[in-house]
């Protein structure tokens, strides 16, 4: 699987992390890595929503969303260890950006990593797969992994994308790759 | 078609790029107690991929696993970085009679020091093995703790498919170099290959 990295952004503050090109029919896939996600405020989630092509510079707020995600987890003093479905977390039909991590930690060395891959975002005859893998130092210093998963449901083609934490600014370097 | 075809493109070739992601080191065990990773582990990279082929433990019900050196303990023995971890498993039996989603609460560990597993009890049959996976994040940062995650499909001893999925922190912002697999008794065979995916 030859992997060929398109664009890096590295985020120092900042409120959002945007891929506004790049995205096309050159790839079939597209797998976003997320490299120390460092939030500015306690217990927020990271997510993601996109524009599709027919609402160009749009507010990330129209694209349909169905989804799950489940998560297993660790705390530090022992005390909650497992896995479960997070019914909080996941969309039907929704509008918001998805969840990808939820109530990370803000401490100086606490962040978040993981991968996130995108299907065939320039189809226009079916919606548009994702999955994404993550692992986070969460707020209650824990560690929690996260897969969520779903479609964006719609059939116009996707060329941009956000990312973001629910509140508040954060640090790290999210990049995108191109795959096949 | 003879593997030899398709080998380069399978298990890649040391120093030979696939696109962003770079085969760094290739390592076969063949009646091996560890396999350590010892270069090559720095800034150059912001994710190490490490894969397992055909992990075949010399006692039955052996664990699999690994744990690291920071570098402020170089040559040290893998017993000072702190974990905090999950891990759970899918199985099922080939008798069909025993299937499971669950965590697996004896192979995670908070704020431990031990080898942290990757598969456990695994079975030591002449074709049983383990592949998988480990994705360890940004080592050399000096920041924030090290993130990882990793999946593996296993003979469990008593012949189940044992699917694992792991995940966790490496407690430490010191960075680190250095990575050791080893089985919790006894010896393995297998081959381990560790990818660089490029900044």
């Amino acid at each position: 699987m030859a992997m060929t990295l398109i664009t890096t952004n590295t985020s120092s503050d900042a409120a959002t992390s945007d891929f506004t090109t790049g995205i096309d029919s050159t790839y079939k896939l597209y797998i976003f890595k997320f490299i120390d996600i460092n939030p500015a405020t306690n217990d927020k989630n990271f997510t993601f929503q996109v524009n599709a092509t027919d609402d160009p510079g749009g507010d990330y707020d129209v694209s349909a969303i169905t989804s799950t995600v489940f998560e297993s987890e660790h705390y530090e003093d022992d005390s909650i260890a497992r896995v479960r479905y997070e019914p909080n977390d996941d969309q039907a039909q929704g509008t918001a950006f998805q969840i990808l991590a939820e109530g990370m930690g803000n401490g100086g060395d606490e962040s978040l990593a993981g991968e996130m891959y995108l299907f065939n975002p320039s189809n226009t005859t079916y919606v548009k797969h994702f999955y994404a893998t993550t692992n986070a130092y969460r707020h209650p210093d824990s560690s929690r992994q996260t897969f969520a998963a779903g479609y964006i449901n719609d059939t116009t083609a996707i060329d941009d994308i956000r990312f973001q934490m629910s509140s508040g600014n954060f640090d790290g370097t999210i990049k995108m790759y191109g795959v096949g | 078609m003879p593997l030899g075809t398709h080998k380069a493109t399978l298990f890649g070739v040391a120093g030979v790029s696939t696109g962003d992601v770079v085969l760094l080191s290739t390592q076969t065990a063949s009646g091996s107690a560890s396999i350590t990773f010892s270069s090559e582990i720095d800034s150059t990279y912001g994710e190490y991929i490490f894969k397992f082929y055909n992990i075949n433990v010399g006692t039955d019900q052996a664990t699999f696993h690994f744990q690291v050196n920071a570098t402020d303990d170089p040559g040290g023995g893998y017993d000072t970085s702190t974990i905090t971890s999950t891990l759970f498993t899918v199985y099922h039996s080939e008798a069909g009679d025993a299937t499971s989603l669950a965590y697996n609460a004896g192979s995670d560990q908070a704020n431990g020091t031990a080898f942290q597993q990757i598969g456990g009890s695994l079975g030591n049959g002449s074709d049983e093995s383990l592949a998988g996976e480990l994705h360890l994040f940004n080592p050399a940062s000096t920041t924030y703790v090290k993130h990882f995650y990793g999946r593996d499909i296993n003979i469990f001893y008593n012949d189940y498919a044992f699917a694992d999925y792991f995940a966790g922190y490496i407690n430490d912002t010191t960075a680190i170099d250095d990575i050791q697999f080893k089985v919790s008794t006894g010896v393995f065979d297998g081959t381990i290959k560790m990818w660089g995916v490029k900044n």
